[in-house]
Parts: C-alpha cells; structure tokens; sequence
C-alpha cells in the first residue's frame, strides 16, 4: 500500500523549500503553490464579504436607520454578495484545494497545463480588482444578481464591474477546462474512472458546468454592458426589448453556478466522511453518479427562480418537477454519507465536526429548496428572507463548512504542521451554532412575509431580526478563532508526519508537505481509493491532538 | 391546530382564500422534513456514540449498499418531493386562473410607491380599498424597474414589469387594513415602497366608492412628478446638452431656433433638405451629432459642427435618453387609462 519509496524523512525539500524568495511563488508553475496563492487569496475576500455582512446585520438591527443609510445599504449588499459569490464561493474550493490536491489524488506531476494554470490565477486577480475598484468608485448598488431593468437605469457606473465579474469567469473556465484535461489524461497507471477519488469526481462535475455555464454568463454581462454603453434595447420593453429575457439568461447561468458552489464540497465531505469513520464509502456508485446527473439536471432548473415574474404557468410547473430531480441527487448523497458512518470507528476530530455540521445544515438547506421550488409554497417565499435562509444554508451550511473541514483536514498535508485539535472542535461547534442562531430566525423571517434586501423595516419584524445579528455575531467570532490558531500552528503547530489522519486517500502517500514534484518515484496504485482496512497498530494514526 | 402551527411558524394571518391553502401545504412540508431531519440527526448522534474509535475497536467491515437501499435512497424522497410538486402546482394554477366574474384594479409600480386604479374612475396611491368574498383581478404593470406586489396576509405575490402586463387575483376573506410591501429590490428606498389594502365588508365598499365618485376631488400630481420621472440616464442627457452647447441651437419647449427643437423629436417623420424624409430615431439622431451634414432638415441652414470625438459613446446615449424624454404629453410605456389619482383618505 506504500509508495514506492520507504517512508521516514523525506527525501528532498518540500514545495514550499524548493525554491525561495517571493519571486519563484509569482512566477511558479507549480499546482501546489497557485492552489496556495489561491487560498490566500480566497482567505482575504473572504474577509471583506464577511465584515459587510456584519455591517448588514447590525443594521438590520432596528427599524430605520441604525447605523447606514438606505444608499449605504444598498451598496453594502452589493459588496457582500458580488464578492461571497463571484470572487469567494465560486472559485473557493477547486481553485485553492482543488489545484493542490487534484496532481496528487491523481499520481500525477502536474495539472495538464501549468502555465495556464497560472495563468487563470492573475486572470482572478485581475478580475477581483477590477470588480472591487468598480464597486467601490461606482458605489453600485444592484446587488449581485445585476437584474435588469435596475442594472441598465441605475446612474452607477456598472461597467468596470461587469468587465470585472467576466475576467474572473475566464479564469473558472480556465481552471475547469485544466481539470478536465488533467483526469482524462494524466491519471497514473491503475486509476480507472471507477478508481477515481470522490473529490476528484465532484472537481470534475464542477469544472464541466464551469465550461459549459460561464460563456453564458459572459455573455449576458456583454448585453447588459451593450445596453448600458450602447442602448442596445435588448432588455428594455420602450425598444422592442424583453427584461425577463435577462433573467432567463442570467439564471440559466446562475442556477448551475450555485452547483459549482456546493458540488466540490460534497466531494470533500465525501473524502473526510471515508477517512474519519475508516470505510469505504458506503455506495462509491451513488456517489460518483449523483455527481453526474447535478451537473446535468442543474441545467433545467432555472426557471424556479421566476415562479411570479410572470413566466407561463406551464412553465412554471415544468420547472417545479425538474427541480425535484435534482433534489434527489442530494438526498441520495446524504442517504450515502450516513450509511458510511455505519460501523465505522468514527474519529471526532475538527475535520469531522465540520462534516457533521455540513450535513445536518445541508439537509435543511435542500430541504427549504424544495419548498421553495413547490410553486404555491413560493408565491409566499419568492425574494423573502426564507430564500435568504435557504441559500445560505446550502451555501455557507454546505460550501463553508466544506472549505473549513478542508482546511482542517488538508493542513497537514499542505503545510506539515497540526493544529491544536480540542480548539479546533471547540470552534467548529462554536461556528456550527453560531450558523444556525443566524439563519434559523430568517426562516421565519421569511414566513412573516420580509423581503430581501430591505434597508429598513416595519417594526413587526425586530425580534427575529435581532436573533439573527445576535448570531451573526457569535459566527464572526468562531471565524476570528479559527484564524488566530490556524495561523499560530503554521508556524508554531508541532510537526504532522507524512499522514496524521491515517487516511487511505492517495494524495497521503506523498510527503507533507509534498516535494516539488508531488512523488519522489512514480507512485503505484494497486487498491482503489478510499479502501479502508482497521486501524492501524503501528502508530501510523495518532489520536493525541 | 392551524392556527398554533402558524403563530409557531410565525406566519402573518391568512386573510385570503388563497393562503390556507399554502399554509396546508407548508405545514405538511415542514412536518415531514422535521421527522426527517430529526431521525438523520438522532442516527447521525447514534452512530457518533457507538462507533466512536475508541469504544468499538473491531476491524471496521467493509460494507456497500446493496441495489434495492440504493434504488430507495432515490425513490422514497422523490415520491415525497413529487407529490409536494403536485399538490403545489395544483393550488399554483388556481391561485394564477382568475375567476372571470373578478372585479378589476389596475396596479402600477413606480419607483417608489403604487399607484391603484378602477375601471370606472377613481384611483390612488398607497391605498386600495376591496371588499370582502370578492375576487379581485390586479392588471399590473410598471413605471420604471421591476417591482413585485406583495400581500404577505394573502399569501399573494407578482412581479410588476415594464412594458408588460401581469395578472393575479386573490379574494379578501376578512375586513381589515393589509400591508402590501415590494418584494423586487428597486432601488433606493425599495424597502419603504409600502402600500395598504383596506378590506371592507361589500356595503361598506360601495359607500366608500359611491363617494368617491360623487367627490372627485382628484388632484394632478403628475406636473411635479415631471422632474422625477426622467430617468437617471436623461438627466445626465440634460447636463451634457447644456454642457456641449447643444441649447444655443435647439429649444426643448418646441418653438424651432437655430436648429429643430427637441421637444417631441424622437420617432418624428423629419423631411429633408435633400428631399424625402427619415425618421428621428436613435440610429439618426447618433448620425446628426456625428456627422450632422449628411442629411439635414428641410428648412435649416447646414451649420452644425461635428461632434465625433467630443461626445462619449456615454454621451450620446445620454442625450438620446434625454431626446426621447421630452415629448408633448409623455406616453406611458403601458397603455393604461391612467385616471388622475385622488387624495389619500387616511
Ligand atoms: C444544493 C445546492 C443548492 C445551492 C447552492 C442553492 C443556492 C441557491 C441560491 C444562491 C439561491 C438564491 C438565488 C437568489 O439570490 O435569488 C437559491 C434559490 C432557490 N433555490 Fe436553491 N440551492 C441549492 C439547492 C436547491 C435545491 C435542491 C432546490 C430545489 C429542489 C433549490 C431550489 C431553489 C429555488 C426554487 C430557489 C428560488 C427561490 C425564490 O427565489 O423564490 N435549491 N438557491
Ligand atoms: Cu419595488
């Protein structure tokens, strides 16, 4: 089951010695480092979409104006949300996990294309500031959904947001585009399509909807610039235009792309799920075929988000029945992870924690989308806070609690180091509940019939409101936790060894950190993934944190 | 019973036909997903008990779903979710099949208030009066962006669009005022763009539009509104007219100067100098600023300079927003009678 070389000290610098200086990491071509770069990144957008938000919810704090302005609110909510979902949510984890792992689960150097893979992380870069100088000289204020005919009347400069927001799309398509190369062609010998990780599945899923979705939203932010530029009319009834056109376009887009969110996080769930209960996953077959058809049926949906703008009743109930499909694929996976707990011999470690958690909010994530997609239950929830609650379950339930037990499981991997564990699950149920005290109450919200985006309120709507700050609150302090040990442990964590979690996941048979090129000697791959025996006698796996 | 679920569930009271029905409906979801969610959570915390390593230290069988535990991890929820979607779409075109004997009120959105109208005369903004155990057919459309009508205590909701007609009805069951609230994020001051409907018995109703119809002490507000209903991008149009010296020739009230006035410009039938005609729109009047001598008016002397590279592409859009703005009576996007809207009886 080893690699092909003996284990103990490893036998050439890591990634991260391998060259030094700040130059060699702009200029490498390594998957490893631009998976890292792209965490950082990710890590500080994340940032600036986190302290808007809680800028949004203390205003939401009281009816009328707390402590912004109606303008100033309205502009925050655009920050918030163009930066968590266009520059955080969609290329959070196959941009930063998904590059440094990908080579490696695979047996493989290298992405297909390095330099473009470098390429795609400047094409990011580039893209983000351009959205967020937009945003901010702009002052746009159209929320991140750009909705015509708002988008195209606003007096907000637009323009240096949707060149923006295009950028980083060509950047998703790059990466996708590497993926998928990089599976077709570069699995080591003895890696079948049925011996392909989990998570390299749900990368692949994902960057096939990346490929096939994104020049759709390139090009509805095209026509919407056209129309601001130019008066293309393309939207706009007084020219022969049609503004739900718009919709139709951007959702078609938009409803994948909330797959593209959540799709890698399954998979991550579904590698921690198999390694901390030390079992095959209970049905790799579902898994992997759930995959496929999210990544297809996302395609059909679109129009449940148009229940009362007007589109035919027909369609509407056409669109209802095609969302209940792919709410099945999630239910089968959930179905799946449980029965992979089953007998196993769980460890409750941080990883673990978060995976739990993921589950649980998940589970009430889809469930609101199904209510939400039942076309009656909708004329009620349509752009109320229920919708909120819903997406950000799915959202920051499922993709956040993925990226943070990705980030607890990996860290050893990518940095050698361990972080001090009892901390770790203290914040992760912390975190976990601070969730759930935040969006529990816009549920409710929602039922009692408030909007999204309200800058103010009537007064009926207070109690729930202040539940939900007062969570938010508890949620923003998990995260300064989790920032303040995980950065202690980078330097001072004590050393991991080649596979801490004695996980049977091949990107654990390189070194941790890993060398330059991911396998001293081209590894060999004799079992399938995720193929668990009983723990090991050897100390291989140690429990002490 | 459900009533306590629904003050539990925090949902407003159901004061139309409508919303009992989509309360059932809730209900039967949310119970079901509860009973659900709780058994994945109690085996989630058996498991974690059990089977925590530690405890159980036996070799961890190897075990895989057989094919029917497979076929039923699809099939149970799917015929739970089915049925939802059934159920749901079945109450869906009701709720969007008005009753033809329905009474009529014309809605309009307008950035930021609603404006309501009857067929027969009266009309205001911020409140509609309906009586009780009649169904009522709103026709709506909208001024300016999209807006979205909603009656949280009807469990009623509709997009207002520009340039396009949606319908919905609904029947008050209860005499009451009901909040109605913008549910399409509009702007500035979406989250105030609140209005009221005031359910009154049938008799109290025809009273109420008896007098309205024998007191029309409507008042025009559509002369002060003129400033605002140039849209953002017409402004600007304004400001650059003035700033590039386009109103030392042209006049905007309609007397002709030095060139055509602009008042009422866009889509007219302009003849020309060079005989035949063309009609003023965008692609033309972007010639005239560009290249003004190609075709000139009848009537006017050849003198306008060129703006090619002294507009922006920005520019011009703005100024024929602006063009399009000044018309002798502004047509409204939607053709409504739109009657004059009353004083609001507060
Ligand atoms: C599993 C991953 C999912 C993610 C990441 C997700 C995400 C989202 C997001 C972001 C929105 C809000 C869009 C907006 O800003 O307006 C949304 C709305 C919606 N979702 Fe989901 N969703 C997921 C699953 C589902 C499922 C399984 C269903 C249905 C079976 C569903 C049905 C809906 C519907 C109907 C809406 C529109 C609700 C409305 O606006 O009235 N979603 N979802
Ligand atoms: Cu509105």
């Amino acid at each position: 089951m080893a690699p092909s070389h003996d284990e103990g000290a490893p036998l050439g610098p890591s990634y991260l010695d391998a060259e030094r200086g700040l130059w060699s990491w702009l200029t490498t071509h390594d998957h490893k480092r631009i998976g890292v770069m792209f965490l950082a990144v990710l890590l500080l957008m994340f940032l600036l979409g986190g302290v808007f938000a809680l800028a949004l919810r203390v205003e939401l704090l009281t009816p009328g104006e707390t402590v912004m302005g109606r303008l100033a609110y309205n502009r925050a909510f655009t920050v918030h949300g163009v930066v968590m979902v266009w520059l955080f949510l969609i290329p959070s984890i196959p941009a930063s996990f998904g590059n440094f792992l990908l080579p490696l689960m695979l047996g493989a150097r290298d992405v297909a294309f390095p330099r473009l893979n470098l390429a795609s992380f400047y094409l990011y870069v580039l893209g983000a500031v351009m959205t967020l100088w937009g945003i901010f000289q702009g002052g746009v204020d159209t929320g991140w959904t750009f909705y015509t005919p708002y988008s195209t009347a606003t007096g907000r400069d637009l323009l240096p947001v949707l060149v923006g927001v295009f950028v980083v799309g060509f950047s998703t398509i790059l990466t996708g585009i590497n993926f998928i190369t990089t599976v077709h062609t570069m699995r080591a010998p003895g890696i079948t399509w049925m011996k392909v990780p989990l998570f390299v599945w749900a990368l692949y899923g994902t960057s096939i909807i990346q490929v096939l979705a994104t020049p759709v939203l390139g090009m509805v932010l095209v026509l919407v610039a056209l129309e601001r530029v130019a008066g293309a009319g393309l939207f706009d009834p007084a020219r022969g235009g049609d503004p739900l056109l718009y919709q139709h376009l951007f959702w078609f887009y938009s409803h994948p792309a909330v797959y593209i969110m959540v799709l890698p996080g399954m998979g991550v769930i579904s590698e921690t799920v198999c390694a901390f209960s030390r079992k095959r996953p209970f049905s790799y077959r579902v898994i992997v075929w759930s995959t496929v058809g999210i990544a297809f049926v996302g395609f059909l949906t679109w129009g449940h988000h148009m229940f009362v703008s007007g589109q035919s009743t027909f369609g509407a109930g056409a669109f209802s029945l095609l969302s209940m499909l792919v709410a099945i694929f999630t239910a089968m996976k959930i179905f799946t992870w449980l029965g992979t707990l089953y007998r196993g011999s769980l460890w409750v470690s941080t990883p673990f924690a978060y995976v739990l958690g993921f589950i649980f909010l998940l589970f009430f994530g889809g469930m609101s989308g199904v209510a939400v997609a039942v076309t009656s239950a909708d004329l009620h929830w349509h752009d109320t806070y229920f919708v909120v609650a819903h997406f950000h379950f799915i959202m920051v339930g499922a993709s956040l609690m993925a990226f943070l037990a990705a980030l607890h499981y990996w860290f050893p991997k990518m940095w050698g180091r361990r972080y001090p564990e009892g901390m770790g699950i203290g914040t992760a149920v912390l975190i976990i509940f601070g969730f759930i005290a935040t969006f529990l109450p816009q549920f409710l919200l929602g039922n009692q019939g408030m909007p999204r985006r309200y800058a103010d309120y009537p007064e009926s709507f207070q109690p729930l409101h202040v539940a939900s700050t007062a969570g938010a609150s508890l949620l923003g302090f998990g995260f300064v936790i989790v920032a303040i040990y995980l950065g202690w442990s980078l330097r001072y964590g004590s050393v991991a060894g080649r596979n801490p979690w004695g996980s049977e996941g091949y990107e654990w048979l390189s070194d941790s950190p890993p060398p330059e090129f991911n396998f001293h000697a081209p590894p060999i791959f004799p079992r399938p993934p995720h193929e668990y025996g009983p723990p090991r006698a050897d100390g291989e796996v140690d429990h002490a944190a | 019973m459900s009533d306590l679920l629904r003050r539990i569930l925090f949902l407003p009271e159901a004061a139309s036909s409508l919303a009992p029905r989509v309360d059932r409906l809730h209900f039967f979801i949310i119970i079901t997903t509860f009973i659900v969610g709780a058994g994945i959570g109690l085996t989630g915390l058996t498991f974690l008990v059990r089977y925590r390593r530690g405890r159980v230290d036996g070799p961890a069988p190897a075990m895989s779903a057989p094919r029917w535990m497979e076929a039923a991890f699809a099939g149970v929820p799917l015929s739970f979710f089915l049925l939802w979607g059934a159920l749901g779409f079945e109450d869906y075109v009701w709720a969007r099949t008005p009753p033809r004997e329905a009474m009529d009120v014309y809605v309009t959105g307008k950035q930021w208030m609603w404006k309501f109208a009857y067929p027969d005369g009266p009309g205001m903004v911020g409140v509609l009066h309906v009586p009780t155990g009649t169904p009522v057919r709103l026709l709506l459309t909208s001024r300016d962006v999209i807006h979205s009508f909603y009656v949280p205590a009807f469990r009623v909701k509709m997009d207002a669009l520009p340039g396009r007609y949606t319908e919905v009805w609904f029947e008050a069951v209860r005499p009451g005022r009901y909040r109605v609230l913008c549910a399409e994020y509009c702007g500035l001051d979406h989250s105030r763009m609140r209005a009221e409907v005031v359910v009154l018995e049938p008799e109290a109703f025809e009273t109420w539009r008896a007098r309205q119809l024998s007191e029309p002490t409507w008042v025009t507000s559509e002369g002060a509104a003129e400033e605002e209903v140039l849209g953002p991008l017409a402004r600007e149009g304004r400001v650059v007219a003035a700033r590039q010296g386009c109103l030392q020739c042209h006049t905007l009230d309609g007397t002709p100067h030095i060139g055509p006035t602009w008042l009422g410009l866009y889509g007219r039938e302009e003849p020309l100098a060079s005989g035949g005609s063309v009609r003023a729109d965008v692609a033309y009047l972007t010639e005239s600023m560009m290249d003004p001598l190609a075709k000139v008016v009848a009537g006017y002397a050849p003198v306008m300079p060129s703006y090619h590279g002294r507009l922006s592409a920005a520019d011009v859009g703005a100024l024929i927003e602006f063009i399009k703005s000044l018309h002798p009576e502004r047509p409204e996007p939607p053709p409504v009678q739109e009657p004059d809207y009353g004083p609001l009886p507060r």
